[in-house]
């Protein structure tokens, strides 16, 4: 399953300073979910200071996290079953001016 | 006779239409002194603003362009000239936007900041020259617009916004701005809104991106339901560390001036649940559906545990400013100052200076004979530049008589990072590279630039 990643507002440089980050998430029986993926994102991309992006089981206060343009809280948060071609996007949200 | 009779009478003609003239020169100029800012330390209550029945000739003309627009109309300019608009923040968000207000016409604007206007803001808070550098930014914002329109009533609120005055403050205008530099101040402002029920106009930016967003609108979530818990502070970015090009906060400024006045006109707002997304490096904006106005909301939701404002700085774990925090890691014998480390420098005493800021501040400026190795570098433990570490370490012993462990003094701009970046070290000494003496130079390149060299830069 393949699945473009993004992080802006600062989350992009959780991924070494690329915004986009197309994956291709191994196969498994049953269909990947948010959870799955955080957990993925973790292990395999963030090497290091993972704290930076998650806390528990999801994302840490002050990310937010878009599924194809739309506030994951519309979609399921963690367990929104992903598909094919999703678009996921995590955001830090902004504080200057 | 005849023709002397009619002489007189045009001369006197003359005469009386420059005594007009004159009287209306005069009526200006007192009208814009009455009109002229006087700054505001403390909250007070504001008469109502009544606003226009009708437009004025010269109304007409100077908002002709946009009575045009069926989208406004006269109607529309009327509801304008009846709306106040509390602006928190007079930066490079705030100046755009009280700018637009005041040239669209809206009746009254409140300029809130707590900061005066310094060198560094200039290049994005557009409202303030040169000659206004260490004046109160809400009175040089105000004069600013004042000279735009001076039919607007401008009122300069010097003074931080805080759980004692906010409600009161708030409770007196229409629409607010949000256009503050701090998260403790984003929660504070959205909870008063919520609390007085005013929809929160509200946008960020930073780098190359902004943020905007319509809170506690027409039953739309508020800032809270989107982020019920405050980031960690040190994940926390602010310009003057990040950076930002001034371009972008002005963009979003002028998107707030915007969304201000669909709202004010009568035309609402269409971000009340959606968050609009600016990406400057693409040139892209995106559109984000937001999640509804949430029922377990902390202060809009059904049992709200917020009923009154409460201590944000104490919530959010920083204070209620974009000044750099100053932190303190590390123990006394730890740390030198920057004249110890001149006293170093002049004796030639071999040691190494690390430079641990980022390599585009270190272009900027930096200490001769300093070796660059950005903190993220030394938390990453990356490959070549711990190889770099561990030469110029060995080098520096063979230099040195004996076997003493070879002194390491970390910079950076502030004497923040510095910090970090002596733990990392201490915990590398002795296993990934030589035993080596660890010493934090307080205050950083900024404290050398005050104390030592007043010619090195500061940025
Ligand atoms: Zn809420």
């Amino acid at each position: 399953m393949s699945s473009p990643l993004r992080g802006d507002g600062g989350a992009e440089l959780l991924f070494n300073g690329v915004k986009k980050h197309p994956v291709t998430l191994p196969s498994q029986s049953e269909p990947w979910d948010m959870k799955q993926l955080l957990v993925w994102i973790q292990r395999n991309l963030l090497k290091e200071r993972p704290e930076l992006f998650v806390q528990g089981d999801s994302v840490r206060p002050g990310i937010l996290v878009l599924i194809n343009d739309a506030d994951w809280e519309l979609m399921g948060e963690l367990d929104y079953q992903l598909q094919d071609q999703d678009n996921v996007v995590f955001i830090s949200t902004l504080h200057g001016g | 006779m005849a023709q002397e009779v009619c002489g007189l009478k045009a001369q006197l003609r003359e005469k009386e239409e420059e005594i007009a003239a004159l009287k209306n020169k005069l009526a200006q100029l007192e009208k814009s002194r009455a009109a002229s800012v006087e700054l505001h330390h403390r909250v007070m209550p504001l008469t109502p603003l009544t606003g226009k029945a009708a437009l004025s000739n010269e109304d007409i003309m100077r908002y002709s362009r946009q009575l045009l627009l069926p989208e406004l109309g006269v109607q529309g300019q009327l509801n304008l000239s009846k709306t106040s608009v509390l602006i928190v923040g007079c930066g490079g968000l705030g100046c755009p936007l009280a700018q637009y207000l005041a040239a669209a016409g809206v009746g009254r604007l409140g300029l809130l900041d707590y900061d005066e206007v310094e060198l560094s803001n200039l290049h994005r808070q557009v409202l303030h020259g040169e000659e206004n550098q260490g004046q109160a930014k809400a009175l040089s914002a105000a004069s600013a617009v004042q000279r735009l329109n001076s039919t607007v009533e401008c009122i300069p609120y010097h003074l931080q916004l805080s759980p004692e005055n906010a409600l009161q403050l708030i409770q007196q205008y229409d629409i607010v701005a949000d256009c503050s530099d701090n998260v403790p101040t984003r929660y504070l402002v959205n909870d008063a809104c919520v609390l007085s029920g005013k929809p929160l106009v509200s946008a960020s930016a930073l780098r190359m991106e902004g943020q905007l967003t319509v809170y506690n609108y027409h039953g739309g979530p508020c800032y809270r339901c989107l982020y019920p818990v405050p980031p960690p502070p040190e994940t926390v970015t602010n310009c003057s560390d990040g950076g930002v090009l001034g371009v972008v906060p002005g963009i979003m400024g002028c998107f707030q001036a915007l969304e201000v006045l669909k709202i004010a006109s009568g035309q609402g707002s269409s971000c009340g649940q959606q968050l609009v997304m600016f990406d400057a490096q693409d040139a892209r904006f995106r559109l984000i559906r937001l999640r509804p106005k949430q029922a377990s909301c902390a202060v809009c939701g059904e049992n709200p545990s917020v009923t009154r404002l409460v201590d944000y700085e104490a919530f959010c774990g920083s204070a209620a400013t974009d000044k750099c925090r100053k932190l303190n890691l590390l123990s006394k014998e730890q740390r030198i100052t920057v004249q110890d480390y001149k006293s170093i420098m002049d004796s030639a005493e071999p040691h190494l200076l690390l430079d641990v800021r980022p390599l585009v501040e270190v272009d900027i400026c930096h200490l001769p004979s300093s070796l660059n190795i950005p903190l993220s570098s030394l938390e990453e433990r990356k490959r070549e530049h711990l190889q770099l570490l561990r030469e110029r370490v060995s080098q520096l012993k063979h230099q040195m008589a004996g076997d003493c462990q070879p002194p390491v003094y970390v910079i950076c701009k502030q004497g923040n990072d510095s910090q970090k970046a002596v733990q990392i070290l201490e915990k590398m000494s002795g296993s990934e590279v030589d035993r080596v003496t660890v010493k934090d130079i307080c205050g950083g390149l900024t404290a050398w630039a005050r104390g030592i060299d007043r010619t090195f830069p500061q940025y």
